[in-house]
This record gives structure tokens, sequence and C-alpha cells, in this order.
């Protein structure tokens, strides 16, 4: 993989950072939407380096992080189920339900696989035809079209044996949700590059004009980050609220029409509850009628779900951006990456995590 | 790293050619226990194997005192790139037993094999196990045949245990890092872990990376040889480097800084692991020892190291310090400072 290590260059970081420094003349507050830009900013100590009162909030663009826990639930009683070999992400096997997680169903016997990809899912499928395999789709813009795809191969190779528990979620609604919010503090925001690269720059405009805040379309390698913050901050000191692709070697405008296109073909929109957010009109994906033979979720009748999440998790005013995690009282104490209360706190792009794994030592010294 | 071995057209000698696959018969202790034994694991093993049969291994007492370690292997793939789980058996705890400055002596072998195992795959893993122990000079003494029913295992499971001679006067453990000592890798890390994941079913992916499983007690003789006053060893297996050093900061009661600009880390590990979202830190080492010693030292360390060919690509990374002890802190490429954590469990590839 070439051009990774050039967008850590630390000379040019360096650079970014004086730029960043001088422009920067009075506090601001930026959210970086995408869990994996999170980790990204708190694993290399960019938040560390930039001026003081340049604040960055960690936004909810963690797919696991918002997957609803009552698909979680209908997750672990399908994977429960004899018959079913239930593959998913591996994000997801540690995430907890209102009980457990997949890794508990694992361990007692259930037929929970990690693959990297639903067309593995769908080869499992194919080679265990006397077994019913379910394949968890989460994820937003970047994972919903190869797991439509892998519904159009399905349908085409007429594989009987195969379907989906589907919850996408889609980034422009929560952009909005966020604004809209009383509560809400931010200024700016670094959009997901990986979400752009599918989907374009097209559904931002609108966003930025309406609440009239700088979007600037963000990577994930440190002159990456650095390169969306220097922008954003440079608009909001001149008073522009505008769209800027700061990641054009990934990012075409139109996006990639061809995933688009899929992805239209095989989902539909739908209204969505994110975990410890709430409902969000027309912020997820479900699966298109048509495709209505393909729904883990009607195949497997599920009932008597019933939710309960940890009293003491916060992790919804962390995914809003309205607390920091180690503001949480239960932070490192009732909730550890061992024994997480909220998803926030299980997954690689999870806020709650990341300050966990990279951030306990100078949290254990100030508190 | 063992020799691609063809068994393409492998015939057991009889009367195990009637068997293609592991029976439960064969860990009956019974006949074809006995077959299975002179047949297959004494030929394998060739001349490293000890053929006294009897129930336990009599051996002459070395001088010095006595390094015992244990360790099962259980990897899966059995097979991967640049090894397999025999050679890593052999390699592993001889390795475990080089970390306390021991000269490794003699190993135990015992399987666990699922009933339905092809018989040529043992042999593979069996000829391995005894390639190895002739390169690392250590013999096979004792061993154990179990089988299981299908279902109940899956493929081969190996056990070895390790007996090795420590010099009287040295003394090697992961509690006597001092603040001041420096911190030093003997080369690339994350090899081993990126070349076994890129074979794991439904992960499947191109690469080159071999694993670097070897045996280390050469290496360490050479830089004990030194005459350097080395506090600890440690061979990052399961846990990676991060696993390691936080039991050496733990054990130590020390703070340990690493410098990320200063890690061995293979642009195709790294790759790897930006792709498969794991942290090169987080992942496996076989062939890799950590060596904690005095500032005064590290330089003739690093330079017996670079002498070895285990250790060519050996590498100074960090320091202890007094101030937060138990913790392990690295500072980043960019000059800011996190918390290098122990991984918390089996690492999982994230979704995008």
């Amino acid at each position: 993989m070439k051009y990774l290590d050039e967008f850590s260059d630390p000379d040019l970081a360096a650079k970014l950072f004086d730029q960043i420094h001088a422009t920067v003349t009075r506090p601001w507050a930026l959210m970086e939407v995408c869990g994996g830009q999170t980790h990204s900013i708190i694993r290399h100590g960019i938040d560390q380096l930039l001026p003081e009162g340049l604040e960055m909030i960690h936004g909810p663009g963690c797919p696991v992080c918002v997957t609803p826990l009552e698909t979680i639930d209908r997750a672990l009683a399908i994977a429960r189920r004899p018959e079913v070999i239930f593959c998913s992400f591996g994000d997801m096997l540690r995430v907890p339900g209102s009980s457990d997680d997949l890794f508990t169903v694992k361990s007692e016997g259930g037929d929970v696989r990690v693959v990297y990809s639903p067309l593995d899912a769908l080869q499992i499928a194919v080679d265990n035809l006397d077994a019913e395999v379910v394949f968890f789709g989460i994820g937003f813009e970047t994972t919903a079209p190869a797991n439509a795809m892998t519904v159009l191969e399905a349908r085409r190779r007429a594989i009987p044996n195969f379907s989906l528990l589907v919850s996408h979620v889609r980034v422009p609604p929560a952009i909005a949700a966020i604004m809209e919010s009383p509560s809400c503090r931010v200024q700016g925001f670094l959009a997901a590059g990986h979400v752009c690269s599918v989907m374009g720059t097209g559904e931002y405009p609108a966003l930025a004009a309406r609440y009239g805040v700088p979007i600037v379309v963000t990577g994930f390698e440190p002159l990456d980050i650095l390169e969306g913050i220097r922008r954003t901050v440079l608009q909001l000191e001149s008073g522009r609220a505008e769209v800027e692709n700061a990641y054009q070697r990934a990012v075409p405008d139109a996006g990639n029409p061809t995933a688009i296109a899929v992805l239209r073909q095989v989902f539909e929109v739908t209204d969505r509850a994110w975990r410890g957010i709430g409902m969000i009109p027309e912020s997820g994906w479900r699966l298109a009628s048509a495709y209505a033979d393909l729904d883990a979720e009607l195949r497997f009748a599920v009932t008597g779900i019933r939710t309960a999440e940890s009293p003491l998790c916060r992790s919804g005013e962390v995914l809003q951006g309205l607390i920091k995690p180690h503001e949480c009282p239960a932070f490192g104490k009732e909730c550890t990456p061992r024994h997480p209360l909220g998803a926030t706190m299980v997954s690689s792009e999870g806020a709650c995590a990341a300050y966990h794994a990279y951030r306990r030592l100078e949290l254990v010294e100030v508190s | 790293m063992s020799e691609e071995l063809d068994f393409e057209g492998w015939s057991c000698p009889l009367p195990l050619r009637n068997t293609p696959t592991v029976v439960m018969g064969h860990g009956g202790g019974g006949a074809m226990s006995a077959e299975l034994v002179e047949s297959l694991f004494l030929p394998a093993y060739g001349g490293a194997a000890r053929a006294e049969l009897g129930d336990s291994a009599v051996l002459p007492r070395p001088a010095g005192r006595l390094a015992f370690s244990t360790d099962s292997y259980v990897v899966k793939p059995m097979f991967f790139p640049g090894g397999c789980i025999g050679d890593l058996a052999v390699n592993g705890t001889v390795n475990d037993l080089a970390m306390s400055g021991a000269q490794p002596l003699y190993l135990s072998t015992a399987f666990v094999i699922a009933e339905g195992t092809a018989m040529a795959d043992l042999a593979r893993v069996a000829t391995a196990m005894g390639k190895a122990a002739e390169q690392a000079g250590v013999q096979l003494v004792t061993g154990d045949t179990k089988v299981v029913d299908h279902g109940s295992g899956d493929g081969i499971y190996v056990n070895t245990a390790g007996i090795g001679v420590v010099p009287d006067g040295l003394h090697i453990g992961p509690d006597r890092a001092w603040p001041g000592d420096v911190v030093i890798v003997s080369g690339d890390l994350g090899v081993h872990g990126v070349a076994v994941m890129s074979r794991r079913e439904g992960l499947e992916f191109d690469t080159t990376i071999e694993s670097d499983t070897a045996p280390l007690h050469g290496l360490v003789a050479d830089v004990l040889a030194t005459g350097a006053e080395v506090h600890v060893l440690r061979d990052p297996t399961r846990g990676g480097l991060a696993a390691t050093l936080n039991e050496v900061a733990a054990a130590s009661q020390v703070g340990i800084v690493v410098r990320e600009r200063d890690l061995p880390i293979p642009a195709d590990v790294r790759d790897a692991c930006g792709l498969l979202g794991l942290d090169p830190l987080q992942v496996a080492n076989e062939g890799k020892v950590v060596a904690v010693v005095p500032q005064d030292d590290a330089d003739g360390v690093l330079d017996a190291m670079r002498r070895h060919p285990a250790g060519r690509g050996a590498q100074a990374i960090g320091t202890c310090v007094a101030e937060h002890q138990c913790t392990v802190v690295l500072r980043t490429g960019l000059g800011a400072t996190r918390v290098l954590d122990l991984p918390i469990g089996e690492q999982l590839p994230r979704i995008c």
C-alpha cells in the first residue's frame, strides 16, 4: 500500500500544526464525524498538539456503537438458533446486548463466525446448504454497497439459505440531528472521507448552508486530519461555511456512482433509532421490499425482545459530543474494555475505547 | 524457517499406509499407537529423537540450575507461510527457555489429534518438529499421542515442555528492569501474526510475509557473551510487543517510554494491520527477543544481535523510567504521547 507513510510525515505535520496555530485567534469546537478519525486523532496525539481552545468533539460515526440495542438482541437470538451460522464483522462480537454478546453465544455453542467480507458469508452459505447463514449487515454508507452487492449476488445465484440482518445508517441525517440539538456546540465538521468516497459530497452543501457550518471532507492519516482541521478553522476565522474536499485523492465529488446505484437498488431509506441517541428520521437503510425474502428479520421470528441499557452508561452523550468519554462517571471504573457497559467502550472506533486505550495515563494524573 | 517439504507423494511405511487418516485407535495405547511412534514419529524426528520408549526419559543431570517450561500450540491454520505448528512448538519452548538465559537441552512432545486428520499432515508436522529440534540442538526425549473424536478437536494440537540449564550466577527475569535501562528488540515486529492471519479462513489475503519462527538461544548466547548485564529477556509472542512491555513494566515497577519512530515495523506488516484494523504492536512474534539492558551495555548488545542472523534488524526502541510506574507510554511520530495498552483479548478485525 503506497501513500500511507507520506501522510504521517512528522516534518510536514509540524508545518500544518504551525499553520493551524497561526490561523486560530479564538476558541472553536470541531466535530470529526467518523470513529476512525477519532482513533487516529487520539492514537497520534493530534489533539494534544492543537492550539488551546481548539476542541475536537468526537462524533457518532462508529457503526457498531450506534447499532440499536434491539438489533443486537435480535442478532443474539438468531445466532443462538441451532440451524444458524451467524456471520459478522469482528467488531460486533464484543458489543453488549441487553444481557450478553456474540462472544458469549459463540462460547455457548452458537456458530458465530468472523468474516471480512459479506461475500465470504455468502460462500459459507454455499458450502453449508443444510444451515441457515445470516450476515449481520451494519455500518454506514461505506459497508452498505458491498452488502447490497452480496444481496444481488445471492439473488442471482438463487442461494436459498442466506439472509441479512440489516441495520445500516446514513451520515448526513446524523449531522442534521446534531445541529438541531439544543445543546449542540459544534461549529464545524470534518466529514468522513470513506463515506464520501462512496456517496460523494453532494449531500453536504445544503447542510452547510442551513446550519452555517463549514464541512470539510477529511481522510484518516495524520496529515489528512491536520489538513481538514486547518481548512475548517480557516473558514471559521474568515466567517465562511462551505463544503470543501480535503481528501481528493480518495473522494471524487460525485462519489462512486456504481456503488450508489447498487445501494439504491437494494436498500431504501428508513427512520432508524441510533443506540444512545434515539430515532433520527431517514437516517437508515433497510432492505427494499423486492428483497424481503433475504431479510433475516422476517425469516426468523424473534419475539419478546426487552431491551435494557445499563443505567450507568452515558454513551449517547458521548456519541453526540456532549461529554468527553472520561467525563462519564463509569469510565474506567464500572465500564472498561473488558467489561463494557456501552458499545463505545468496545469498538475499535468507539470514543470511550480510544480514551481508555491511549489516554488513561494523563486522565489518571489529571483526576 | 522451514524449507518447503514435499508430501505430495508421501506414503507411510507399513502398516500406516492403510490408514490415510488418524483414527481413534492411534491414541489407544495399543498396537496402532506403537506403530504410529515407530513408523511416523521416530522417522520424522530423525536424529533429534532419543529412542528410549520407556514411560519416562532418564536424563543426565547437567551442571547449573534447571529451567523448565511448557507451552501448548493450537495455531490455526496448522500450516502458514514460513512454518507450521510443528516448528512453532519446538521453537516456542526453546525460546521460553532461552529467555531465562538457559541453554535448551530436552523437549517432550505431546499431541492431541482430531480423528480424521490426514496422516500426511501429521507426518509433515512431526518432520518439521524433528528438523527444528535438530537446528536448535535439542533432543526430543519423550512424547504422547491422544486422539479425540471427530468434532471434539480441530486438526492437531501440540504441547511441548522443555528443560534447559542456566549457568550459575546468571539471573534474568521480567522483574529486573531498572529506570535508565534501554529496551531493545531484535528485529521486525508483527511478522508471525500477520503471516498466520493471511491464511486464516475468511481473512485470506496475499502477502509475501513469512512467519519469523526461529530458535533464539543462539542469539541470546551471543548477547550474554558480550558480558552485558542483561536484566530482562522476553519473546513478545501472544499480545505482541505491547503485552510484553506492559508485563515488564508491571513486574519491575518501572515506566517504559517507547519511541514510535524507532520501532522496526515492515511496511507489509503495517499495511496488513492497517487493512485489518490491528495494531502491529499487539501482533504476535515468534522469532524476536526484547532485551532490557543497562545503558552502558546497549551498544554492545545491539552489535551482538545485529551480527546474528536472527537479530539483524535489532533496534533500541525505548527506555525504562522511574515515572508512571507499570505503564508503557508511546511517543508518537508527531511528538505527542499516548499509553501503549495491553491488548484485551483476541484481536478483532474492524468493520471499516
